[in-house]
Formats: C-alpha cells, structure tokens, sequence
C-alpha cells in the first residue's frame, strides 16, 4: 500500500444516514441517533450555491462519508482524469471522514450509463479494478473503500468469487471494503446463493463502513424471485437479519441507512436508523 | 465467451439488441431476462433525471407523455459526464424537432428556461454589489464603466410568453399566458434562482454588459433597439437580484 493511502477511515460505530436535502432543518433539529452523514459526490461537485453551503454547514456538526457513484472504478477504460479531479477537489475541501466507491462500471467510450454495471471477476479485471484503486488512494492521499454490487445476472467467464475478488483486491491496493448487506442478500437470492455463506467467506476484517437499504420484490419471468436495489423501501426484515449475523462476526462498525428513492418524511428515516441503533446495541454491550 | 464493456453497453440502449452470450442467471442458463432490469435500471434513472430536471417542462406535457418523450431523449442523447446536474442541455433542440409537439412551439424554450435555473443554482457564490456603492457613483462615471455579473446570470429571449408561463405553473393566482414574446433575466439572489421579467431592451443592454460593453454603450445599444428603454428600471433589478457584482472604471 502506498504511503499516501493514509489516513484510514474514522466514521463512528454508530448509525448514519444517506443525507438528502429535504431534511436539512430535521437533521440539525433532531439528529439522535444519526451520528454521520454520507452524500454523493457527484451532487457536491457544482460550483456552488445552496448543496455545497449545506454540506459546509452540516460538516461542521457530523462527520461526512463521501461515496461516489460516478467513478467506474471497474471500467476497461482508464479512470476519467477530470472526474478524479474533481473528486480531488471536493475531497480536499471537505477533508470527510471516509471515500468509498463501488465494485462496478458505469462509464464506457463517451456515455455514462447512471448505474452500477456488473463485471467479470477474472485476474484481467482484477488487474485493472487494482490499478484503478491505487490510481485514486494515490490521487486523494487516502485509503479508499470498495463496495460489494447487487448483482442480476453472472459472467460465465469469471474464475473468482465475489469475496475471493474483493480480499485480492484488499490484499494488493490497501484499500478496505463498504460491505452493503442489502446487496448481498439481493444478489445471492437472485443468483440462487446463500447470503450468510457470503458473508462467512467475506473478509470481516476489512470491513470500514456497513450498508443496508431497502430492495423491491419481484418474480421473473420463468418463476424465480428477483430483487431489485431500488433503496425506496424500509430495510426488509431478513436484511437487518443478515446485519446482525454481520456484527457478530465484525463487532460494532459505522451503519448507514440508505433512502434514495420515494424518499420519507425525517421521522421515518430516523426509525430506520434506530433499528440500526438496536443492531450495534446487541454487540457493542 | 467473454463480455466486453462495448458488447454490454450496446445491449444495454437497444432493446431490440440480443443479449450477450456469456451471461447467465441462477439456474447457469442465459440471463436475457436479467439483463432487463440493468436496461430497465438505466433508462429510468435517466428518464427520472430528465423529467426532475425539467419540472415544468413535464407539468405542461403531462407525467405520462414526458415519460415517454423522456426515454426518446435518454436513448438519443445519453449523458456524456457523471455529473447529472448538467444533463439534458441538448433537450430543448430535441423537443424542437419532434413533430408530435409542433403545435406547441413555446416548449423548447421554457425546457431553456429551466436549464437557466438548474444552471444558476450551481453556479458559482458571488457577493453582490451594494447598491450604496452605486447610489455615489456620479451617472458620467457609471456610463463609462464595465460591470462583471454573478456567474448565474443569464438571459433569455423568446418569441413566447416564457415569463408568464413559468408564473402561471409555479405561483398560485398567476394570470393565464397571452400570446406575446418576452425577455427573462435569471439572477440568485441568495440561493433560490429567479426569473425577472425584462422590460424592452434590457435584454440587448445586458447581453452587451455580459460581452464587456460600458454601462453607456450597452445604454446605446438598447436605445437603438428600443427608444424607451429604462436604464434605471433595468439596474435596479441586477442589483435587487445580486446580479452586480463589480464596477470597474474603464481606463
């Protein structure tokens, strides 16, 4: 790992939440037990106006997670230069507790596709996903970390799994994981896997931030349930489930509730983040 | 078989595109209908950006019709950066060139209407000039200097009642448009844009300040356009807008 993927992460064990303009007032008002925020880089990299006074003034009462989700860390293409650095740039004025990113593509050529692409998990792509890490730990001064997708379909052509793939990763760039249990509860049920066996065979220790979020239910055309990771729904009951099995293994880590679609009054985001308030209860005593 | 990114993204916009050998699902058969929701997944989050973007745009067409004009659109012109807050630049020409909306001809520009706004709630922080500042300039020494405007400022000139269409679906007791052209100033002035009504002229004067003129050629200019025109109408409301936000002596 290079020296200048330092410094590590320094989120709270605690809940947070997905921050989203239109709670802005109830935040500041009545955050508890919300204790960190995390947004999207891609909103904060206007010029200026009222996101970028927002997130100025919610930085200085929480600790911030930036999580970007325009990179295409997992593209065949090398990294958008201009994108870098503007993430260099927002990254350096805000000094956030925590950078993450995902395991995906999302640009290919000339077009960004605004969604989290799936990739095949071979030494090729492993090659490349860890020369893209190194090149943004590298670009930011900071250790990074790297979430797992939800997945709705496999390559035939991957030789890894998932949890394989991602500890490799680990191993070579340094970098440390954003385990979001939704995902995995969504891709092993549309994959026909089992989501505890993933996270047995995940590497705990990595482990920098946690993720849970609401998916849609639905069954595919030839019978078989298919979750889709809409993140407009509460947190589905064998998903805070799953979590709990997750801090058993990682003791008490930074949870985020994340909303992004038919977004909820305050008060129900914020129940939300109590139940995960519960989870870290039962192995932090 | 491998599945490379081009094969993918190809599959991905066409529909009609057959899905990618070398994909599969669960039971390790082809994954074709899986392969549907990335498609699905891609083109409403992009259909949504379009139609959240252009609130007013969908408020005139109707959920149901933007929705449909809005995948046209995300199809034809993907986004070229991740930064979706500038998205859908080219979605004002697009509605100009499909016949289905010719009857109605004011659509293209309140779609450049709402570009000017999103545009202006991104832009830049500036502090706006004092208007005591300008109250001591002598008028002699006003017309021979050159203002900067905040980088949110722009104009809008339209054949369209722009103005008064953005009022009537935004405000409640707004008059119902009527058939007349109108010019549009879009300032912030804190960090809320708003669109202001032009007087005749003002678009030609403020056009001139944004290409550098003095205060009194730009006047000149306007005059020639328009032999009523109201200077003091017109800098009352850059300075209302925090539009001003430095006067310099042209030396």
């Amino acid at each position: 790992m290079p020296d200048s993927a330092k410094p590590p992460n320094h989120l709270p064990d605690a809940p947070g939440v997905g921050y989203k303009p239109r709670h802005f007032g109830d935040i500041l008002k009545q955050p508890h037990p919300v204790a960190w925020l995390e947004i999207h880089a891609e909103n904060y990299m206007g010029d200026g106006g009222r996101p970028l006074a927002q997130l100025r003034a919610l930085s200085e009462r929480f600790p911030i997670s930036v999580h970007g989700v325009g990179l295409s860390i997992g593209g065949e293409a090398p990294l958008d230069a201009e994108h870098l650095a503007r993430l260099k740039r927002l990254v350096s004025w805000l000094n956030p507790a925590s950078f993450s990113e995902h395991l995906a593509w999302s640009t290919h050529g000339a077009e960004f596709m605004n969604d989290l692409l799936p990739l095949p998990y071979t030494q090729e792509t492993l090659g490349r996903v860890a020369d893209h890490i190194d090149q943004v730990q590298i670009a930011l001064g900071r250790q990074m970390l790297l979430e797992n997708p939800s997945s709705y379909l496999a390559f035939d052509e991957s030789t890894f799994c998932e949890t394989d793939f991602l500890a490799e990763l680990c191993r070579r760039t340094g970098c440390g994981l954003l385990l979001d249990v939704n995902n995995v509860f969504v891709s092993a049920t549309n994959l026909g896997m089992e989501p505890h066996d993933y996270v047995d065979a995940y590497p705990i220790d990595q482990i920098g931030e946690i993720h849970v979020g609401g998916h849609d239910a639905e069954t595919d055309r030839h019978g078989a349930p298919l979750l889709i990771d809409s993140h407009a729904h509460p947190v589905a009951e064998p998903v805070w489930d799953l979590l709990g099995h997750v801090l058993a293994r990682s003791g008490p880590k930074p949870v985020l509730v994340e909303w992004d679609n038919d977004v909820p009054e305050w008060p129900v985001l914020r129940s939300e983040a109590e139940c995960a308030a519960a989870a870290l209860a039962v192995v932090s005593a | 078989m491998t599945v490379s990114q081009t094969r993918f993204l190809t599959a991905l916009l066409d529909p009609a595109a057959p899905v990618p050998d070398g994909l599969v699902d669960a039971s390790g058969q082809p994954a074709a209908a899986r392969f549907n929701v990335y498609r699905n997944n891609v083109v409403v989050s992009l259909r949504d950006a379009i139609c959240v973007g252009f609130p007013i745009v969908t408020r005139l067409l109707g959920q149901e019709n933007m929705d449909g004009i809005a995948r046209m659109f995300v199809r034809a012109h993907p986004p070229s950066s991740p930064l979706l807050m500038h998205y859908g630049a080219e979605f004002p020409d697009f509605l100009s060139g499909l016949p289905q909306l010719s009857h109605r001809g004011f659509l293209p520009d309140v779609a450049r209407l709402e570009l000017a706004l999103r545009h202006a709630y991104h832009a830049a922080d500036a502090a706006g000039l004092d208007p005591a500042a300008l109250a001591d300039t002598q008028s002699e020494a006003l017309l021979r200097s050159r203002v900067t405007l905040a980088p949110g400022v722009s104009v809008l000139r339209s054949d369209w009642p722009v103005y008064d269409i953005w009022r009537f679906n935004t405000q409640p007791d707004a008059a119902k448009p009527r058939h007349v052209a109108q010019d549009v100033l879009i300032t912030r002035p804190e960090f809320d844009p708003a669109p202001n009504l032009l007087p005749p002229g003002g678009a030609t004067w403020i056009a001139a300040l944004i290409d550098g003129e003095t205060v009194g050629s730009a006047l000149d200019m306007a005059q020639r356009d328009c032999p009523d025109f109201d200077l003091t109408t017109c800098l009352a409301l850059l300075l209302s807008g925090n539009a001003l936000t430095s006067l310099a002596r042209k030396d």
